[in-house]
């Protein structure tokens, strides 16, 4: 037995013995279990052997679905296997769990649990998917901390080949799967000493095997099903004590003592907590506080979960209790109660006890990752002292509607003295988190310490706030919470400061460390009122850093993490100074030795001149400062935007009642531009003379924060100083002007406009008509020559050419201010979409990227035009998403068939010219639309004083006469994988949908995992050796239809093919796909160059642009239409600009230049291919010769004489 | 019996012919195969310290990007096992070079700074380098920084290389010194055992409908030599280094000149990126041919045979003769 330690999270301690103990492992990504599939595949890949000593099988599927079924075969078949997953993913696992158990075939699926998504999805923690498993048979056991997680991978899997019985292994997502926290490992003998090998023998002798033939999986009849459904009750009689026999095996390896139900607390409670899962912690911690002040209390742990062993329950429960809690974290609508709760009333009821049984109260707490602190859970207890305590209670939220809520102290705090807590705000672009990981490493390792670090994360991925919560002290450390008392304070981004009120936390006499660009002289007058009202009150130590010039200074940039992590240990004195250097610099080396020298070196730079930039701030006794902090949204914000939404950006959405929030999941869109981010250094700066007007900046700008408008010149009267306008570059608007705006508080600062700009100056050619400029003090005038523009009119959208770039971008855009990376390639799409159909716009959203951006809170994207249209937006799951589509626009249809039908029934009474003007619209233009949107207006005028119900009917339908446009959105995963079935289906149905293929060729929201978009060659998560497998060609799939509008476009390749194919595919009167590459963060590249990019991928003849429109064909004409030229450039000349292909060039140059040879050839035979393709003369493609060609048959046909 | 060797940085070789620095040399297979054609040393591409300074940034930055902002996805790419940022790839051909070709092995070496300089040296000539040429490849822009502060650091980089290595070094040039003579001598003064005239550089290109400026590499071109026949010429006999040729080498004539010059060797790629590198022993067979017609009977007998020292007209090397062209330029 070994005691070595290691910090690490709950997601790699739990890996680390899964895959120890497993042959296949069968994975696919899904937060926040996604980090265990990708542990296991990079020791795959790295070649880590099992116990067995084979190097297991990672394999990714295409769903978990899949997951589960290649689990269920590879089970079947003998082998040790196991997967990982969460929510949705186990929702979809459940099918084959069902079959798994009733096969009684031993095998472990390690789950980090999290929300099932109801009104809304969530990504975080609680065990309503874990609970949604429990009929399945699968054996539940759960784990309450990181060390808990790692040995019950253990018993779990001694446990399951012992009984024969499957487990579900789980612990909460996030609080477990991503805390650090200091752990003794399991080494390999540990893990051996505890599997008994017989077991495993006689699983794999129970393998299906042609040598030893037998039939699984029959289908039977009323006769014996039900027999045979009883026929494995020994063997979960059996389960609890073998597991109890394996935790006590356990604890005569490790010295870690385990229950089925293990109680802790006064030995004669009275009153007692029943929990499982990380809140055991915060329970755990307030019972002993308690305790201490001689209260009667008690906690009961529940670790196996399935099958519910009552005896051992009964068993654990001190006689003494005469009051329970019963604390699920989920929530079943419509129950008695939720789970754990009726499963302890069942057990306490069946029980033959003479004793008089404890009076039993059940509650909610923690759904969603909802904070659970001692505060709470000292509430709990106090309620159960009340002579009618409150059941089927809530805890942790105020519920204002049901009043089911209980109240606690929230100042009740159990924080061990002796532990030191810190907190550090940063971006998720300085390194702060990477850095307390290595922080939290450092203290955990070279010292005695215990260490915790748990990291909260906001909801945008451009200019995301990170939060690190560090603990570290003599005592382990159970704290599942957050910390709300700090000893010290970092703010590693001045900005902040007008914002977020960093010190709320920190406790009296604590140390505040400040990043700002001022030294500590002058640094006072730069923070808001009630900062320093704070900073004075609580006697902050206050110390300040330019951190930002240091970084600069050695050469790191903006990463600022080594420059703050220095500072923190040199204030904190958690180490000697020296010590403490030299552990960062060993980290460092450990960290980023491999990355190079030069790294090392600057890293090295930025530690070494940290400390003596370091000041200490001598603090005045008054408060002095002239401004104060910002609200979180302008005051002029409608009232659900400043009241709600305020609040969730300011950071206290834990505030909101059950009141205030939508009980259906339903939110106001046009919500986002109420939040102002400021995130850009540089914003880029129109130069009027320059511009040719081309609109690209407009069309590529990721976050629609450059726009341009032709207006009458007399709206000018009263425009701001600075405002800026030009004669129009359009011959039939000359006698207007053009204004191209920039909204400095929204823009991210990508500069992707500024790439794409072609207009350079003659005699400073890197002069271009966009430009580059810090944002500071560009702020206030531009933010409101941006007021001032955004309330000029929208331009006709009749008098325009849809079909131009440059007419296009007058458009109002329907999509803004998202939260998407900074230099995004999928946005550009959908706010062209919005653009081009968004007052008549349906979308179905696949989970992923698009549907965080589109629909994450607080804000919202799409918005609305002037008219108060503007898309509508859904997302229903990953996996059904062109079904879900699919039914929009059957109900779309639906709805205008009714109406037509009502129509008719009431021409009478609204005249026949109205009537036959709505029936017969084609609405082919912008134009026939705007004329049938008068009609249905003077329709519903007119239905307005037809007193019937048929009237009332089609007053409420009127507007579905107005043509629909309904698009199916979502990436690659969801299109080329787990939803390709689907997705298959819905083009086959031949109805009138549009799909838009974000495709970045990775699953990019979960972090970069291998899709089957991912092209052979490109490194990604889940294909570390380089992907081996070529690109799945999605677009002649869907050509093989024949009735499918198909287009691969790439806005940086043609954005004229690409605003054509948009128009095309939304006239198709049928299904169209459009496949749009999407540049992405996750290719290994600064995405200023991402079009630049999508250029080269076409160029090299990667990414055909094609069209293929099956309209054609009706004029004889070839429906394959390949829009791009024959290659100019070789794919390495696309391909090693970005860091997914050049990675494994630095990393295995042999493999790499095999799979190059290989993507290049696919490459020349994908253009081949195509190149026939569109060579084909039109007839080739139908059966009978359409009339145009049948023509031409005829005149060419003369020498056979058949042709008279 | 034509005899064809030379001696060049102390080694023997058995051909003038030399490869030089380019990616043709970083495959192990067309070294043996322009073992096979005859030639008489290989130099390896070079070892840039910049590039193994950038290459170790574009790796953290592409692992960077993104990372730990987002709760889904806090890193956009797996973390590989290694990316060989350091000089440990560029070791390993030299190992694997020595291991497959019996022909000498030159390394090849372009620093930013002087510890670079040594650090990497030293491994070169542990890695089993025969000899270093030191790339002394830089672009200077800085209009503060004078031509003698370059040559002085050149001077002090080369001095120091020499202390730490045992091996030969070589000093690789560019054309652009004010005194080439002055600069050469001071450079073999420094310990510099060979100096390689002259550096190809590549030269930006301008797009004039892009307005934008791109980078672009050209094969030499044997109208190229006559700038190194005429250097080497003049520093032959007046320095102690050994010389080589390098740029414009494309046929055996040129290579004949390139001896007579007062070359020890002179050095091909862009012939043999051209023709393939069997050309090597095309031009080896001409030029055994032209020696036999011209009753030659070694390599070394006709080293420095026209260099200013040993031409019949030596002003033919200096200002006269330029006179004379732009006369005979005006007649025409």
């Amino acid at each position: 037995m070994t005691n070595r330690t290691a910090i690490l999270d709950g997601n790699e301690a739990t890996a680390s013995v899964a895959y120890r103990l497993n042959e296949v492992i069968a994975i696919y990504p899904i937060t926040p279990s996604s980090p265990m599939g990708e542990w296991a595949d990079q020791w795959a890949a790295e070649g880590r052997k099992n116990i067995w000593g084979v190097v297991p099988t990672v394999i990714e599927m295409q769903s978990e679905g899949g997951a589960a079924g290649a689990l269920h075969g590879a089970i079947q078949g003998g082998s040790l296997g196991t997967t990982f997953t969460a929510s949705q993913g186990l929702l979809l696992m459940i099918p084959n769990m069902y079959k798994i158990a009733g096969e009684l075939t031993p095998a472990v699926i390690h789950v980090a649990a999290r929300t099932i998504a109801t009104h809304a999805l969530s990504i975080f923690g609680d065990h309503s998917d874990v609970m949604g498993t429990r009929a399945t048979g699968f054996a539940m056991l759960a784990s309450n901390s990181v060390q808990e997680a790692a040995d019950f991978a253990l018993i779990a899997q001694a446990a399951s080949l012992e009984s024969r019985i499957p487990f579900l292994h789980f612990f909460d997502g996030f609080r477990t799967s991503h805390e650090e926290n200091k752990i003794i490992m399991l080494s390999d003998d540990d893990i051996r000493a505890l599997i008994d090998e017989k077991h495993v023998l006689r699983h794999r002798e129970h393998a299906m095997s042609p040598d030893h033939p037998v039939l699984r999986g029959t289908a039977q009849n009323p006769d014996v099903f039900f027999q045979a459904r009883e026929s494995i009750n020994p063997y979960y009689l059996a389960c609890p004590t073998i597991v109890q026999d394996v935790m006590d095996r356990f604890a005569a390896r490790t010295g870690r003592r385990y229950r089925l139900f293990q109680y802790a607390g006064a030995p004669d409670a009275e009153r007692v907590i029943i929990i499982m899962g990380s809140g055991a912690g915060a329970v755990e911690e307030t019972v002993e506080h308690l305790a201490r002040a001689g209260e009667k209390v008690g906690l009961l742990k529940v670790r196996l979960y399935r099958p519910f062993a009552a005896d051992a329950f009964l068993a654990a429960l001190p006689k003494s209790v005469t009051s329970v809690a019963v604390l699920d974290r989920t929530k079943e609508p419509g129950s008695l109660g939720e789970p754990l709760y009726l499963d302890v009333l069942t057990a306490l009821n069946e029980s033959s006890a003479a004793a008089p049984r404890p009076r039993v109260i059940g509650g909610r707490y923690g759904l969603s990752s909802k904070e659970f602190t001692p505060a709470m859970v000292k509430g709990i207890f106090d309620e159960l002292k009340q002579p009618a305590p409150k059941n089927h209670f809530t805890v942790g939220i105020l519920d204002d509607v049901t009043h089911t809520s209980l109240s606690y102290d929230p100042e009740f705090s159990t924080e061990d003295p002796q532990t030191v807590r810190a907190l550090f705000y940063g971006l998720g672009s300085d390194g702060t988190v990477g850095a307390n990981k290595n922080s939290i490493k450092i203290i955990g390792q070279d010292t005695d310490n215990y260490a915790q670090g748990y990291f909260v994360y906001d909801s945008k991925k451009a200019g995301s706030v990170t939060v690190s919560h560090l603990r570290f002290g003599p005592n382990p450390i159970r704290s599942s919470y957050l910390i709300s008392r700090a000893s010290f304070v970092a703010c590693h981004q001045f900005q902040f400061l007008d914002r977020i009120d960093v010190l709320t936390a920190a406790q009296p006499g604590a140390t505040f460390l400040l990043n700002a660009p001022f030294g500590p002289g002058e640094i006072w007058n730069h923070l808001p009122r009630k900062m320093q009202q704070t900073i004075i009150e609580k006697r902050l130590k206050f110390y300040v850093i330019d951190a930002y010039s240091v970084a600069r200074d050695a050469g790191m940039g903006t990463r600022i993490n080594t420059v703050m992590q220095t500072c923190f240990f040199a204030i904190s004195g958690v180490l000697p100074r020296d010590q403490a250097i030299e552990a960062i610099k060993k980290a460092i080396r450990d960290t980023y030795g491999k990355r190079g020298e030069a790294v090392v070196q600057k890293n090295f730079a930025a530690v070494d001149s940290a400390i003596a930039h370091l000041h200490p701030v001598a603090v005045p006794s008054q408060v002095s400062s002239g401004f104060d902090m910002l609200p979180p949204v302008p005051l002029q914000a409608p009232a659900f935007v400043r009241d709600v939404l305020g609040t969730i950006i300011a950071g206290r959405g834990d505030d909101l009642p059950v009141s205030a929030m939508p009980v259906d999941g339903t939110f106001p869109t046009g919500t986002a531009k109420w939040e102002k981010r400021n995130i850009a250094q540089e914003i880029p700066v129109w130069d009027e003379d320059l511009c040719i007007q081309c609109g690209k900046c407009v069309l590529v700008c990721p976050h629609a924060v450059i726009r341009a408008k032709v207006y009458d010149s007399s709206k000018l009267s009263g425009a701001p100083a600075t405002f800026k306008s030009a004669k129009p570059r359009w011959r039939e608007f000359e006698t207007l002007r053009y204004t191209l705006q920039v909204s400095p508080e929204d823009c991210t600062g990508c500069t992707l406009c500024v790439e794409i700009c072609p207009a350079k100056s003659k005699s400073d050619v890197k002069h271009k008509a966009i430009n580059m400029l810090p944002q500071a003090p560009l702020r206030e005038p531009e933010s409101a020559n941006w007021d001032f523009f955004s309330a000029l009119p929208e331009f006709s959208r009749e008098r325009l050419s849809h079909s131009q770039v440059k007419d296009t971008q007058l458009l109002e855009p329907l999509f803004e201010f998202s939260g998407a990376c900074s230099g995004c390639g999928e946005t550009p799409y959908l706010k062209l979409l919005t653009q081009l159909f968004g007052d008549r716009l349906l979308i179905a959203n696949a989970t992923g990227c698009s549907s965080i951006y589109g629909g994450n809170l607080p804000t919202t994207p799409y918005t609305t035009n002037a008219a108060g249209r503007g898309p509508t937006w859904s997302n229903s799951l990953f996996e059904d998403n062109a079904e879900f589509g699919l039914g929009m626009r059957l109900a779309a249809d639906k709805r205008a068939d009714y109406a037509r039908e009502l129509l008719h029934r009431l021409a009478g009474h609204l005249g026949d010219s109205l009537v036959s003007g709505l029936l017969v619209s084609a609405q082919a233009t912008e134009k026939d639309i705007q004329a049938q949107r008068e009609r249905v207006e003077e329709l519903k005028k007119k239905l307005a004083n037809v007193p019937s119900p048929e009237a009332r009917d089609l007053l409420a339908l009127a507007d579905a006469l107005v043509k629909k446009s309904v698009w199916l959105v979502g990436g690659d995963g969801w299109a080329y994988d787990i939803g390709f079935g689907g997705l298959d289906h819905v083009l086959g149905s031949g109805m009138n949908v549009n799909v838009l293929v974000l495709d970045t060729e990775v699953y990019s929201n979960t972090g970069g995992q291998m899709s089957k978009a991912t092209p052979r060659g490109a490194v990604a998560k889940f294909a570390m050796g380089g992907k081996h497998a070529a690109k799945k060609d999605l677009a002649m799939e869907a050509i093989s239809y024949g009735s499918v509008y198909v287009a691969r476009v790439a806005m940086g390749g043609s954005d004229t093919h690409t605003v054509k194919a948009f128009l095309e595919a939304e006239a198709y009167d049928g299904p169209s796909l459009i496949i749009a590459y999407s540049h992405c963060i996750a290719h290994g590249y600064d995405m200023a160059f991402g079009l630049e990019q999508q250029k080269a991928a076409v160029n090299c003849g990667y990414w055909p642009l094609i069209r293929y429109n099956p309209d054609l064909r009706l004029t004889g004409k070839n429906p394959f239409q390949l829009d791009s030229k024959p290659p100019k450039i070789p794919l390495k000349q696309y391909a090693y600009q970005e860091g997914r292909y050049t990675m494994l060039v630095r990393s295995n140059p042999e493999a790499a230049k095999e799979l190059l040879v290989l993507a290049q050839n696919d490459v020349d035979r994908q253009w081949r291919v195509y190149e026939n393709r569109a060579a084909m003369p039109g007839h080739a493609e139908t059966p009978e010769p359409a009339p145009a060609e049948a023509e031409s048959v005829v005149k060419t046909a003369p020498e056979n004489g058949d042709a008279e | 019996m034509i005899d064809i060797t030379t001696q060049y940085l102390g080694l023997n070789l058995r051909s003038p012919i030399v490869a030089s620095a380019s990616p043709l040399c970083e495959s192990i297979d067309n070294l043996r195969r322009m073992e096979d054609a005859g030639v008489g040393a290989a130099v390896l591409p070079s070892l840039f310290e910049e590039q193994l300074d950038i290459e170790s940034g574009l790796v953290d930055s592409n692992l960077s990007r993104g990372e730990e902002s987002f709760a889904e996805s806090l890193h956009y790419l797996p973390d590989l096992q290694t990316y060989n940022t350091g000089p440990e790839g560029y070791l390993d051909l030299i190992r694997r070079a020595k291991r497959a070709v019996s022909i000498p092995v030159i390394a090849s070496l372009n620093g930013t700074s002087l510890s670079g300089w040594l650090r990497y040296a030293a491994l070169m000539q542990q890695a089993g380098a025969d000899a270093i040429e030191l790339n002394l490849y830089g672009i200077v822009t800085d209009p503060d920084v004078s031509g003698s502060i370059i040559e002085q650091e050149y001077c002090e980089i080369v001095s120091q290389v020499k202390s730490s290595v045992s091996v030969p070094v070589a000093v690789k040039l560019s054309p652009f010194f004010t005194a080439i003579p002055y600069a050469a001598r001071r450079l073999a003064e420094a310990g510099a055992d060979a100096l390689v005239l002259f550096n190809r550089f590549y030269q930006p290109e301008f797009d004039l409908e892009a307005l934008d400026v791109v980078p672009q590499v050209t094969l030499s071109t044997s109208e190229e030599l006559l700038l190194r026949l005429h250097w080497i010429a003049i520093l032959y006999g007046h320095v102690k280094a050994n010389l080589a040729v390098t740029g414009g080498v494309h046929t055996a004539e040129d290579v004949l000149k390139s001896m007579m010059a007062g070359a020890s060797v002179a050095m091909m790629t862009s012939a043999l990126l051209h023709h393939g590198i069997g050309h090597v022993r095309f031009v080896l067979d001409e030029v055994v041919r032209w020696m036999e017609d011209h009753e030659y009977q070694s390599i070394r007998q006709m080293q420095g045979s026209m260099s200013r020292r040993s031409a019949p007209h030596p002003n033919a090397f200096e200002r006269v003769n330029y006179m004379r062209v732009l006369s005979s330029y005006a007649v025409r």
